[in-house]
């Protein structure tokens, strides 16, 4: 992955709409982050091949950037996102990465589904 | 002193819980001609050491991981490795009874005389409880004269103030080299921790060597057992 080319990564974006893609979409601290601060409320959410269909997909804001795909009834957004890639597979992998190199959050769109 | 065993089951959900704490324990029974077999539920899919500027991505990860585990099974002198197929993270989701079995069939398989896992509710992270909860669950269902030993590791903050000290302490002081090199195999997840921990081995940190040197484990007690 390297750094968000905000135009770059809106052509890839505005490459999948209108089609069925799996979404792989999680935000999370780290199993561990209650652990090592006991005060820190740990919270987080995963979904992965899901498919859908978006009509509109958005990157906003300077680095690290949103991204929001309009769906015919719904939404899917996504905020701190620092790196992508367009993987072997035609996969467009999204990542916000700490300064430190923990992934934060994760937004990837593949017309094929994801492993397990 | 090292209790001689028949045969050692390992089980873990993440590829390097193994490293930490047990890898100088599993080196030992190998050394000594013990056969180990490491079960490992995971392949650690949903790790957030990605690097900046990362090294892997979340679709490429679980293959970094896989070929890290197996060279610490290959630092240890391991050579039973089971890699279950399960999903990071997601343990404790999977039907109750279907992770009794997978045990069950571990055990019935390689008929261990000890049984090396986490301990159900002080081992942090919900993959390692919900692991800790099926070794504890599909053990206790058999003929208490068949049980294997349970040796657990606990590492919550409140974990002396339930379990008190461990019991079990083994001496890996001359394990220590491979104990090294299986953390060293696991680089993805533990670059960052190893460049300190070399650093405070250097200056003979005291609680360094200790954590080196020694491994503790809580021998399962089934009369303060947790359901």
């Amino acid at each position: 992955m390297e750094k968000v080319k905000a135009d770059h990564l809106q052509e890839l974006i505005t490459s999948f709409a209108n089609k069925d893609v799996y979404i792989h979409l999680e935000t999370t601290n780290g199993s561990y982050a209650a652990h090592t601060n006991e005060a820190f409320f740990n919270a987080g959410a995963f979904i992965r091949n899901i498919i859908v269909k978006f009509e509109l997909g958005k990157v906003a804001g300077d680095s690290p950037h949103r991204i929001g795909l309009k769906l015919p009834s719904g939404w899917i957004y996504a905020q701190g996102i620092t790196h992508y890639k367009l993987d072997e597979h035609g996969r467009l992998l999204m990542a916000g990465l700490g300064s430190e190199g923990k992934l934060a959050v994760a937004l990837e769109i593949s017309e094929t589904p994801f492993t397990y | 002193m090292i209790k001689k065993e028949r045969h050692v089951l390992v089980i873990f959900p993440h590829p390097d819980d193994e490293a930490f704490g047990v890898s100088g324990t599993i080196s030992s029974y190998r050394d000594m001609g013990v056969p180990v077999t490491y079960a490992c539920l995971t392949l650690g899919e949903m790790g957030r050491n990605l690097g900046n500027p990362p090294f892997a991505n979340r679709e490429t990860l679980p293959q970094i991981r896989k070929e890290e585990l197996k060279n610490a099974c290959k630092a240890m002198g391991l050579d039973d490795l089971r890699m279950m197929g399960f999903r990071d993270k997601t343990i404790e989701f999977e039907d109750d009874e279907k992770m009794v079995k997978v045990v069950a069939d571990l055990i019935e398989e390689t008929n261990p005389s000890l049984v090396i896992s986490f301990y159900p509710g002080l081992a942090v992270h919900p993959d390692h409880d919900a692991t800790a909860r099926a070794v504890v669950r599909a053990i206790r269902r058999m003929p208490e004269m068949e049980r294997p030993a349970l040796y657990t590791l606990a590492f919550a903050n409140n974990t002396v103030e339930v379990l008190g000290e461990p019991d079990v302490i083994h001496d890996v002081t001359a394990k220590a080299d491979k104990k090294v090199a299986t953390l060293n195999a696991h680089a993805s997840q533990t670059v960052w921790m190893m460049k300190e921990m070399e650093k405070k081995l250097e200056e003979l940190d005291p609680d360094a060597l200790k954590w080196l040197n020694y491994e503790r484990f809580y021998t399962y007690r089934w009369d303060q057992d947790f359901e």
